[in-house]
């Protein structure tokens, strides 16, 4: 190994320990620590993204992320300091995530990842980034496994889990519809499966209500022949555990056969204008669905003080941004999330702290998140967003119902 | 829809590329050994992680070459074989505890087998329907290791996580110096296997069919033999590329091979120049860094950068970096006259 | 036996979306005798256009008319400004051409109009036809004007001297260019035609699976391969093998138990490379002759 690398992996190791010491010793705030990635007057966070590629769609979340920081920077920085964000496309392929990663880690020398995209990439580079003691933070995907502190302390998930909001889901429908008989489509991958999963443990012994699963792949064109096979089993509850596209073909689909399931679709294309108003609104009257955060489409919250603060930041700092899609309140929520624990750290900018600061989030509630959902964090619970609250949609908007449900996974 | 029967002297889908520039001068090949012998000393972790990655899609490029410019079939479905090079590599190395480098010539062998076999029904097909079917094969691929029946094995959609291995004997190497070792040690030795392949009886006999196979067939090559032959060799060396891949990246899922991989492949052979074995690591090379180029000029038209950048090079060589070979040869040629 | 009816009027109706862009595809074929991996991007860069048309207030068919000019256009110009260079390099080369153009067309796509998926209008209603809930007026109208393009089509190269001078340029270009038929701008012709079609396919297609810049990647796969099932040289091929795609894929994802539903397009596609290797044209191609 070259000198200057070890002389690096030394000087790393030493402020690892002395900081332990400091810490141990007291109040670490009073004085400046730094891990690579962060200095006086600067903190480079690195993301990957799918800006290319089948996932191309979400590329939509890093780029208001980027204007987010751009806003923090012209409003004064983090503690005086400019964020630094460094953002790469990985196409939504492992490989090429880790590359990337790789890249931000050894050769930008940022200072953590933050809601790098997709259960594949950040599966990849997991391990890598858990060697390397680098906060891999707010993942931006459900997948559950990102709640596991113990065996992977520096990575942390953000939005509640897919198998959660099953769970939801499936506790709704023990109590509303316990005689239904269920129909499901999921897509055939992490997330569908994950969903799937979470659906059948929460329906727990009566798993029988599900007298139907049919999977589709993205490269299909269309999903209409599917609603068709699931229609012909007469079931009266349909689960649509569908991306954008699909299930807005869906909604219509099974509008168009006459079918009039309860039908219930996932968060994540649960966009009234990436979804809904596509499928057509009169096709989509007493769909069901959960969500944790505001619908920028949504007329409902023209006046919330909260996301006319996101609309203020998109007109001024992201203009092109399609305000209908539900990437850029997350993408929103995510930074602004990021932006506190940031603040949190102070001067103590090593990545211990921070991973240390994202563990003790209590009560912080983005300008993006429904009323009564707040983010909270500990040292074994590496889940901000749990809680989700279901809606149905009435005329033109969701109507939010019943309480906020916290999706505790009882393992 | 008529009875006339069309009768086709259509140009053949490869050109014929003749035997002598197949590969590099001597001079040249040693001064490319010592580069990528002794780069790797000077550079950071990241950098030598790239090379090794470069090194390993040169391997696959390389498979394709000894396929598509060697014998003339055109393949869009390599990734397939990596995918299923990369896959037995983690399995035995994640379930049955099997030594790294011991998995590459499993992988090997059964790739070998699985292209062999899929050479057989290629045989009655050519050109664009050749090219089908294996875009087919691409495209199934990553359902195939989807399924539930092979969950067990292949961790379904999650993918398996893979352990990278240490030098050996606890030498003082980091593990990518290592493994970037390892990996020059095995490309170069497929590539003298390679050329030396090409040079033989049958790298004669798949030329003779990539250029003309009916009348290699008259001449009384075993058309069938050399074709599945060339399949398998292609598929076997592909999947020590993709097992070598899965090593390197330390993890394997059915999104990390899928049609675009191939499609990528293809792309490195061309840029490369089709036939040219030398020419794989320069195909390696656009495909790793073109896109990193691409991302760095614009993030929201990466792809159309990347296209643009595509179009330039095979409107300046068309023939790809074999062109370029062949012109410094002659410009080199020229000075020394003088 | 209600659900094999089912089902087969189900594929009947995906099948007509894979027909009509497998007439796209075998129109680049007759001219080229290369696939344009390329064709689905430009056919939903068109569907886009002519969807930006009606957002600024054009009526359907005005948008739909000029949309067919503009594609016509834009496909020879393609053809001249990109590919004719390239007609003395190596297929393979043009071949890689056709995979930049792709890229360039999705990513410019992506860039102008986002991925959020839009609602794209039909002309003709999406109301259950003749009663039936499984194919909509939609639907039916796609089929007819699939069949309405090949019967056009089929006039054009049986019976006009442009489809027949189109057929001697690819077949025998030596021979067809010492009759006096200028080969070079045949190719050219035939890229404007293939776009032009390629755009009436993306624009019966996108009400459907709603318009959004990957919507084409799915959709040419089954297009090539119903092309390539029905005979490369033949349109009725083509709608046929699209049709045949639609309705063997339905009825492998109900009737094979367990793999059936997640190995579908695999399936069809070995259906596909069986029935080539027993017939290497196609169920309707022309049986081509090989010389030495």
């Amino acid at each position: 190994m070259p000198v200057k690398q070890k002389l690096r992996i030394a000087a790393f190791a030493t402020a690892v320990i002395a900081f332990a010491f400091a810490a141990t010793g007291g109040s670490a705030l009073a004085q400046k620590k730094y891990d690579t990635g962060a200095t006086d007057t600067e903190i480079k966070i690195g993301n990957i993204m799918p800006y290319s590629g089948p996932a191309s769609a979400y590329g939509v979340i890093g780029k208001t992320e980027e204007a987010y920081f751009r806003m923090i920077n012209a409003e004064g920085g983090i503690n005086g300091r400019k964020i630094n964000f460094i953002t790469y496309d990985d196409g939504y392929s492992p490989p090429k995530a880790v590359e990337q990663t790789r890249k931000l880690v050894e050769s930008d020398e940022v200072l953590l990842v933050f809601n790098p995209l997709g259960t594949p990439s950040n599966s990849a580079i997991q391990k890598y980034m858990n060697s390397k003691k680098v906060p891999q933070l707010f993942v931006a995907t459900g997948a559950t496994k990102w709640d596991d502190p113990k065996d992977f302390p520096w990575t942390m998930g953000w939005q509640p889990s897919y198998q959660s909001e099953a769970r939801i889901y499936a506790k709704y429908l023990l109590k509303e519809k316990p005689d239904g008989k269920v129909a499901v489509l999921y897509q055939n991958d992490d997330f569908g499966k994950d969903y799937l999963k979470g659906l059948m443990d929460g329906l727990g012994a009566k798993s029988s209500m599900i007298v139907a699963e049919e999977s589709y792949e993205t490269n299909e064109p269309t999903i209409d022949n599917h609603i068709v096979k699931l229609k012909s089993t007469g079931a009266d509850v349909f689960i649509s555990i569908t991306t954008p596209k699909f299930a807005a073909q869906a909604i219509k689909k099974v509008a168009e056969i006459d079918w009039k399931p309860l039908q219930i679709v996932s968060n994540v294309s649960a966009s009234v204008g990436g979804v809904i108003k596509p499928a057509g609104f009169e096709n989509s009257q007493g769909v069901l669905s959960a969500t944790y955060a505001k619908d920028g489409a949504d007329r409902q919250w023209d006046n919330d003080p909260g996301m006319k603060k996101v609309f203020a930041f998109i007109e001024k700092y992201y203009p092109d941004a399609n305000k209908l899609d539900g990437n850029v309140v997350y993408g929103y929520g995510a930074a602004q999330t990021m932006v506190k624990v940031l603040e949190m750290c102070g001067d103590n900018l090593t990545r211990e702290n921070v991973m240390k600061q994202a563990a003790s989030l209590k009560n912080f509630v983005p300008d993006t998140l429904l009323p009564g959902v707040a983010i909270n964090t500990s040292a074994t619970d590496f889940a901000p967003v749990k809680q989700l609250q279901m809606m149905r949609f009435k005329g033109e908007k969701w109507d939010l119902f019943g309480d906020i449900i916290s999706g505790e996974l009882s393992n | 829809m008529t009875a006339i029967q069309e009768v086709v002297t259509a140009a053949p889908v490869v050109e014929a590329v003749p035997k002598k520039a197949m590969t590099l001068g001597f001079g040249t090949s040693l001064a490319m050994l010592a580069l990528l012998i002794i780069v790797p000393l000077f550079v950071k972790n990241f950098i030598i992680f790239q090379l090794t990655m470069l090194l390993i899609y040169g391997l696959a490029v390389l498979a394709l070459n000894i396929l598509t410019g060697g014998s003339g079939q055109f393949s869009l479905g390599q990734s397939a074989f990596y995918a299923v090079g990369a896959y037995t590599s983690a399995i035995l190395m994640e379930h049955a505890n099997i030594n790294y480098a011991l998995t590459l010539p499993i992988a090997g062998i059964i790739c070998f087998a699985f292209g062999f076999l899929f050479g057989q029904p290629a045989l009655r097909l050519s050109g664009v329907y050749l090219a089908l079917a294996t875009f087919a094969l691409a495209t199934a691929m990553p359902q195939l290791l989807k399924l539930g029946f092979f969950e067990p094995w292949t961790g379904g959609v999650q993918g398996l996580v893979v352990t990278k291995p240490d030098a050996p004997f606890g030498l003082p190497i980091g593990q990518d110096m290592w493994l970037y070792y390892f990996t020059l040690v095995v490309t170069i030795a497929i590539y003298i296997f390679s050329v030396n392949l090409l040079r033989s009886r049958s790298g004669r006999a798949f030329m003779a069919i990539r250029d003309n196979e009916i009348a290699a067939s008259a001449m009384g090559i075993d058309v069938a033999l050399y074709k599945t032959l060339a399949f398998g060799v292609s598929a076997g060396i592909t999947g020590v590329a993709g097992g070598l891949g899965a090593i390197a990246v330390q993890f394997v899922a059915p999104d990390s091979y899928t049609i675009t991989l191939a499609i990528s492949l293809f792309l490195g052979m061309v840029v490369g120049g089709v036939g040219w074995l030398p020419g794989s690591i320069v195909g390696s090379a656009f495909i790793i860094f073109v896109p990193n180029i691409a991302e760095g000029i614009s993030k929201g038209l990466s792809g159309a950068v990347f296209g643009v950048l595509l179009f330039l090079i095979i409107f300046l060589v068309p023939h790809g970096a074999r062109q370029v070979a062949l012109v410094s040869q002659h410009l080199i040629g020229k000075l020394r006259k003088n | 036996m209600e659900l094999l009816i089912n089902q087969v009027l189900a594929g009947i109706a995906t099948g007509a979306i894979y027909a009509c862009m497998a007439l796209a595809v075998v129109m680049i074929y007759q001219a080229i005798d290369q696939l344009n991996f390329a064709q689905g991007e430009m056919a939903m860069f068109s569907t886009f256009i002519s969807w930006q048309l009606m957002q600024w207030g054009f009526p359907y068919w005005w948008a739909f008319l000029i949309t067919l000019a503009f594609s016509f256009a834009a496909g020879i110009a393609i053809e001249r400004l990109l590919f004719k260079p390239l007609a003395k390099a190596p297929i393979l080369t043009n071949v890689a051409g056709f995979i930049a153009l792709f890229a360039i067309i999705n990513s410019v796509a992506g860039l102008i109009w986002d991925f959020t998926i839009k609602q794209y209008p039909t002309p003709f209603g999406s109301r259950p036809f003749l009663g039936s809930q499984l194919i909509s007026t939609h639907q039916a109208g796609m089929i007819g004007v699939t069949v309405l393009l090949l019967i056009g089509l089929y006039f054009f190269f049986q019976f006009t001297r442009i489809g027949l001078a189109m057929r001697a340029a690819a077949s025998l270009p030596e021979s067809a260019r010492l009759v006096g038929i200028n080969t070079s701008w045949m190719i050219a012709l035939g890229w404007g035609m293939a776009a032009a079609i390629g755009s009436i396919a993306g624009m019966m297609i996108a009400p459907v699976v709603f318009l959004e810049p990957n919507m084409m990647g799915g959709v040419l796969i089954y297009g090539f391969a119903a092309a390539v099932l029905g005979g490369l040289t033949s349109p009725l091929g083509a709608v046929v093998g699209g049709f045949l795609v639609g309705i063997f894929e339905n009825l492998v994802g109900t009737y094979i138990p367990g793999v059936g539903n997640e190995l579908k397009l695999p399936i069809a596609l070995a259906l596909i490379i069986t029935v080539l290797v027993v017939k290497p044209a196609g169920l309707f191609g022309r049986h081509i002759v090989k010389r030495v």
